[in-house]
């Protein structure tokens, strides 16, 4: 992990690095460097095992963080975390994937019962959270969550420390030995995603497993998934594989299929670790129009600088005329 | 499957991107449901009925391969006058003795043949075979014993095995042909009474036969594949038999991407059939002798051992196993030792165990890696067995219920059991996981892979291999020097492993070469057919003999797939000799040519005179298809060149089974043990020889069934299940904090009708009541869960994952606290998969007050030790 340390204290150029999908890993101060790594997850092919979650548990020793039955379908771990670093949505929908007969048939009124949809917590909920929609029509989504590794990681741009880096794989990653538990990057991440751990107070996420990449190995929910939901490799390779996975989806009438976090040209330059889903993202608890959080920052500096100029001037102006007193 | 074996489901992934259809028959909608192109919901406990209305289209609407039918199965075969099939005698079959609570299956042979069941279960003719009537009951009726002790049944009139060659019509149009028998007897599995009785609108019942149907036949294979869904029934071992009729009528057995594959409940359970951990059997499926007087191998070989097939030379692998085992001391003058192997003298499987224990007959108990106070059906009934002990050891990861039931078991905080009483002596031993020892996984392929030790086991935990033969060691130390022939079979065993590193762990490649065997210089063999009756090979279980050919592990060969065909024959190691599918003679065509290009496996080389292909032919590599076996020959010569079951007495694949089950010869739908509704097709209501009788008993009282008094009481169909995040009993998941937290408690899955139907809340209590036990869990509503209509009436499922007890970090009330102990009669395993129920909200009553409120259910439903044991 030799480049950690030419990484310290290194600043991003923010104004480079805001204009468009120019290498992260380039911006990040690497003249040579390995190809932007990244995950494509396909959760058309997620099974749900939680695989990912356990094996990121194991590889970076986090700790357990609540044994709590939610009621939320079979997710008990709820969301990405300080301590969960993968987590595994369930979605329980009245949706047809395409030609899938479900062969569910309910005949009372399931969505007075289901209350306000999706979003309902599990105690005001009369039953498992879902979607409405018509009888008869049923899917069950699996989706694992991660940290989006942004081209234009807000996390990064605000941390005062320079325990968040950007890696040489393009990957952004944050030091436990540097954090000092500032949390201004918590606020700053478009997803939610980076959390400080209770009674430790330094922010946690995902490191795309950084140790392992560095010796050429695969981050380790990547290497669990049985179903190759998740898959590792480098960015460009991925983005091709979502491209055609897309079209084979759409051709199988698969309609709602889409990628989320491929687009170089969203608000947060494109995600290192995108998503083929089949719905809408707040389906998944994902932000449908993530924006880098620091975006305006360049232009605020300048405000900044040119108030500074005027209140510097100004103080001058007063100590110029102070003297002649 | 995503649920129970994510990692096997990648290949059905793989399957589906492919283009295959995953068609998913569950009650309940899973994680396979998730991914699959049809989900088909059923009544829990009527897979007979549904497979059975498909084998009913089948041949109702010709779609069967007749080529393939014709020539590899029984079809044709003339059965003989006297048979009486369950449509004559509404719902049992000839033979049937209601006292006995058993079949006499004389009536179900072909007619002028005597046919000798494959494997395993072949015992029950021996007292004819071997010209005794030792197995007879004092009234001239046979005893029940054998039967108990799983031994399917076999027929014959009488003296030796009697070959001959069995009538056929090749037309398949005699009306006591085995086909016109099937057609009969399938002829009422019509699409609206599988809707009636399975609760699976007609529509989606025909979709399915179609689908299955356009995807069978000379070009296009289908695939079935099981869990203990199917097994966990009183009729568990028809389950799987009504799947290999419909696959051996589509063509799909012994051919690429057919098949029918058992998902196993853990890993290497299909290891630990084949060199087995059940009571009534020797490795490689060789029965365990009987305890019938006089006995020697002669007789044993006489009573057990078909002259037609591979298990003709059944002598000769028998000898090799106790070679393997008793070494020099073992000689033609004294049997072999055969002596020495332990007797039955009736059934110890585990539920007879627990009966014994309770009477006191059974004083000691191992647990190695088992968790029967949660994992076994009627927990209390396990705990109060070993309470009942003089000893108990388990050895397990974590300190499991069935180790700390004493201190802190249901009993125990209910009053009923008072740790000062209790005078079983338990001892605990921590045991080495997969990853901290050597050893080698089987699974349903059969296909062995080793594994290497990737860690020592910490602290005192040891490996499973490492307890026996230093228990084993320790014992021989003990009695060293004894002159009581008592001690011999122990003071013979070859028992000299050698061992490594600090805490002398025996080298388990040492044990595969035994397994494999060797000849009289020490040479590893390479071959079952190379095994002798003279005592010159050693061979630990006949059908891994290979597994250790030219002394290398060929289990741990790991070649990768693009290296090799697509059979990867060099990726681990399967038995029997490497093939991977069985019986892939069936693969080509009588002529021996494949079926089609697309599905070739194996075909016949007229040039080279042998057969060839992708796979190791499951065949003798020279037999012709146009060889035909001269009068009077035996074992595999006997086959002609167009019997690819080559482990079957007649070389064919049985639509119809002459011998070898306990329960009839073609599977029949029965209701449950519990169940809410009456049997539309039969007035048998249940399995009329299920087993039962043996385990009537205070704490496992059952309930009155379909439309008997009282029945309404448990108005629900309940069925017991795993979920992906918890394994089995929880052992090895619910003390680990990164699983426990998936899945941290026992929770109930209803529909939002049956919901509504007994005001359940969403993440509340729920108590659920059989006549056995109440026990609380969690309520999750879900849409997953769907009421069905059958025979008119709604059907609510109440969904109970079993993974939970009282200790560890996941903890909750066992679903086994409620199930009951009638057991299927082939194998002995309990009904788990549907039961029937109440359900109430809010959280059980604790204390005396918990078996207060079962015994009013009792009351209610008017339940007597006599209730639903009818025949």
């Amino acid at each position: 992990m030799a480049p950690v340390d030419i990484q310290i204290g290194r600043r991003p150029n923010l104004e480079g690095a805001l204009l468009g999908d120019t290498d992260p890993a380039t911006q990040g101060g690497y003249s040579e460097h390995p190809p932007r790594m990244g995950f494509f997850t396909d959760t058309s092919v997620c099974i749900g095992c939680k695989a990912c979650e356990v094996a990121c548990k194991e590889w970076n020793a986090i700790p357990e963080d609540g044994l709590v039955f939610t009621g939320m379908s079979m997710d008990n771990s709820q969301g990405l975390g300080a301590s969960t670093w993968r987590h595994v949505a369930f979605i329980e929908q009245r949706k047809p994937i395409a030609a899938q007969d479900p062969g569910i048939r309910h005949d009372t009124d399931v969505l007075a019962l289901a209350g306000q949809g999706s979003g309902t917590p599990p105690d005001q909920a009369a039953m498992t959270p879902t979607t409405p929609g018509a009888d008869g029509e049923f899917r069950w989504l699996m989706a694992s969550d991660v940290c989006k590794h942004c081209t234009h990681a807000a996390c990064l741009d605000v941390c005062p420390t320079g325990s968040l880096f950007r890696t040489e794989f393009g990957t952004v990653v944050v030091q436990e030995d540097i954090c000092n538990g500032c949390g201004y990057c918590i606020p700053a991440c478009p997803y939610g995603v980076i959390d400080q751990r209770k009674g430790d107070g330094r922010a946690w996420k995902c490191t795309l497993c950084y140790d392992r990449l560095s010796v050429g190995q695969e981050p380790a929910c990547a290497k669990s998934c049985p179903t190759n939901s998740i898959q590792f490799g480098p960015l460009d390779e991925l983005r091709e594989r979502a491209d055609a996975r897309l079209a084979r989806l759409h051709e199988a009438g698969v309609a709602d299929a889409r990628l989320y976090g491929r687009d170089p040209d969203d608000g947060v330059g494109g995600d290192g670790a995108f998503f083929l889903l089949l719905d809408e993202p707040e389906v998944y608890g994902l932000p449908p129009d993530p924006v880098v959080t620091t975006r305006d920052l360049p232009s605020m500096w300048k405000h900044v600088a040119a108030a500074a100029v005027t209140l510097v001037g100004g103080a001058l102006a007063a100590f110029a005329a102070g003297r002649r007193i | 499957m995503a649920e129970c074996h994510p990692v096997g489901f990648q290949w059905v992934v793989e399957a589906k991107a492919r283009g295959a259809k995953i068609i998913h028959v569950d009650p309940r909608f899973t994680r396979t449901s998730a991914l699959a192109d049809i989900h088909v919901p059923l009544r829990a406990g009527t897979d007979i009925a549904f497979l059975g209305g498909i084998i009913n289209y089948v041949l109702a609407n010709e779609k069967y391969f007749r080529d393939y039918v014709v020539a590899y199965t029984n079809a044709g075969t003339i059965l003989t006058e006297d048979y009486r099939d369950t449509e004559d005698l509404d719902g049992v079959f000839s033979g049937l003795d209601v006292d006995e609570r058993s079949y006499d299956f004389h009536t179900w042979q072909y007619e002028g043949m005597e046919v000798q069941a494959a494997a395993g279960h072949r015992d029950l003719e021996y007292q004819d075979k071997a010209g005794g009537k030792s197995a007879q009951g004092k009234n001239g009726k046979r005893s029940g014993a054998v039967r108990q002790s799983a031994r399917g049944e076999s027929h014959g009139s009488g003296g030796v095995a009697i070959t001959g060659n069995p009538r056929v019509d090749p037309t398949l149009q005699h009306p006591r042909c085995v086909f016109q028998v099937l057609k009969r007897h399938y002829a009422r599995y019509s699409p609206e009474m599988v809707s009636d009785i399975c609760g699976v609108p007609v529509d989606t019942f025909l979709q399915i036969c179609e689908l299955l149907v356009e995807n069978s036949g000379r070009d296009r294979t289908s695939a079935f594949v099981y869990s203990v869904g199917w097994t966990q029934h009183t009729v568990g071992v028809q389950y799987i038999r009504t799947a290999a009729i419909l696959q051996q009528l589509l063509g799909n057995m012994g051919r690429p991407g057919g098949g029918i594959m058992a998902l196993r409940g853990h890993a290497s359970i299909q290891g630990s059939t084949d060199i087995p951990t059940l009571f009534n059997l020797l490795p490689g499926y060789i029965p365990m002798p009987h305890a019938h007087s006089n006995q020697d191998l002669d007789s044993f070989i006489q009573g057990e051992s078909p002259k037609k097939s591979y298990w003709a030379e059944m002598r000769a692998y028998t000898v090799s196993l106790l070679k393997s085992w008793w070494g020099p001391a073992a000689t033609p003058d004294n049997d072999f030792c055969f002596d020495y192997l332990p007797r039955l003298t009736g059934s110890h499987s585990t539920y007879e165990t627990v009966m014994a224990q309770l009477a006191g007959d059974c004083k000691g108990y191992f647990l190695l890696g088992e968790n029967p106070a949660v994992g076994s059906a009627n927990a209390k009934m396990q705990r109060l067995g070993m309470a009942n002990l003089e000893w108990l050891v388990v050895r397990d990861f974590s300190l499991i219920e069935s180790a700390t039931w004493w201190k802190d078991g249901p009993e125990i905080e209910s009053g009923e059991l008072k740790p000062e009483d209790i005078g079983t002596e338990v001892f605990f031993l921590p045991a080495a996981a997969h990853t901290e020892k050597d050893g080698s996984f089987t699974n349903t392929q059969r296909m062995l892979q080793w594994h290497h030790q990737a860690v020592e086991p910490a602290g005192d935990a040891r490996s499973d291999l490492w307890f026996t033969f230093h228990l084993g060691r320790k014992i021989r130390e003990k009695l060293a020097g004894s002159t009581d022939d008592m001690d011999r079979p122990v003071l013979d065993l070859t028992w000299d492993y050698p061992t490594k590193g600090s805490v002398a762990e025996p080298e388990a490649e040492a044990v595969l070469a035994e397994i494999n065997g060797w000849d009289s210089e020490g040479a590893p063999l390479t071959s079952y057919e190379q095994l002798n009756e003279d005592g010159s090979t050693a061979c630990g279980c006949w059908i891994y003999c290979g597994v250790y050919t030219n002394g290398i592990n060929q289990a741990a060969r790991r070649k990768p797939a693009m290296l090799q065909n697509w059979v990867a024959n060099e990726w681990g190691w399967a038995w029997p000799a490497n093939r991977r599918i069985l019986y892939n003679r069936a693969s080509a065509d009588p002529d021996g040519k494949p079926w089609s290009e697309r599905k070739a496996l194996v075909w016949w080389d007229e040039d080279k005179a042998k057969w060839t292909g992708h796979d190791i032919p499951d065949f003798s590599a020279a037999k012709s298809p146009h060889y035909r076996p001269p009068t009077g020959a035996t074992g595999a010569e006997a086959l002609s060149g167009v019997d690819p079951f080559v482990m079957q007495a007649d070389g064919k694949s049985w639509l119809f089974v002459p011998a070898g089950l306990t329960d009839g010869p073609l599977p029949t739908h029965y209701e449950p043990q519990e169940s809410p509704v009456p049997n539309l097709l039969y007035r048998q209501q249940r399995n009329p020889v299920r087993e039962i009788t043996a385990m009537v008993h205070p704490n496992d009282r059952f309930q009155p069934s379909g439309d008997e008094p009282g029945a309404e009481v448990f108005p629900y169909v309940c069925s017991t299940y795993r979920i992906a995040e918890h394994h089995t009993a929880g052992g090895m998941t619910r003390f680990q904090p990164y699983l426990a937290e998936l899945a941290p408690e026992f929770f109930c899955e209803v529909s939002p009708e049956l919901a509504a139907e007994r005001g359940l809340e969403h993440a509340g209590w729920a108590t659920i009541i059989t006549a056995r036990a109440a026990i609380e869990a969690r309520v999750m509503v879900t849409e997953r869960i769907t009421p069905m209509t059958v025979q008119g009436k709604r059907i609510h499922h109440v969904g109970l994952p079993y993974h939970w007890g009282h200790s560890g970090l996941a903890t909750g009330d066992p679903a086994n606290e409620l199930t009951h102990l009638s057991l299927d009669p082939n194998v002995h395993i309990q009904e788990v998969k549907v039961l029937a129920c109440d359900i109430q909200p809010g959280r059980r009553p604790r204390g005396r007050a918990r078996d207060a409120l079962v015994e009013t259910y009792q009351r209610r439903a008017g339940i007597t030790e006599r209730t639903g044991t009818e025949v």
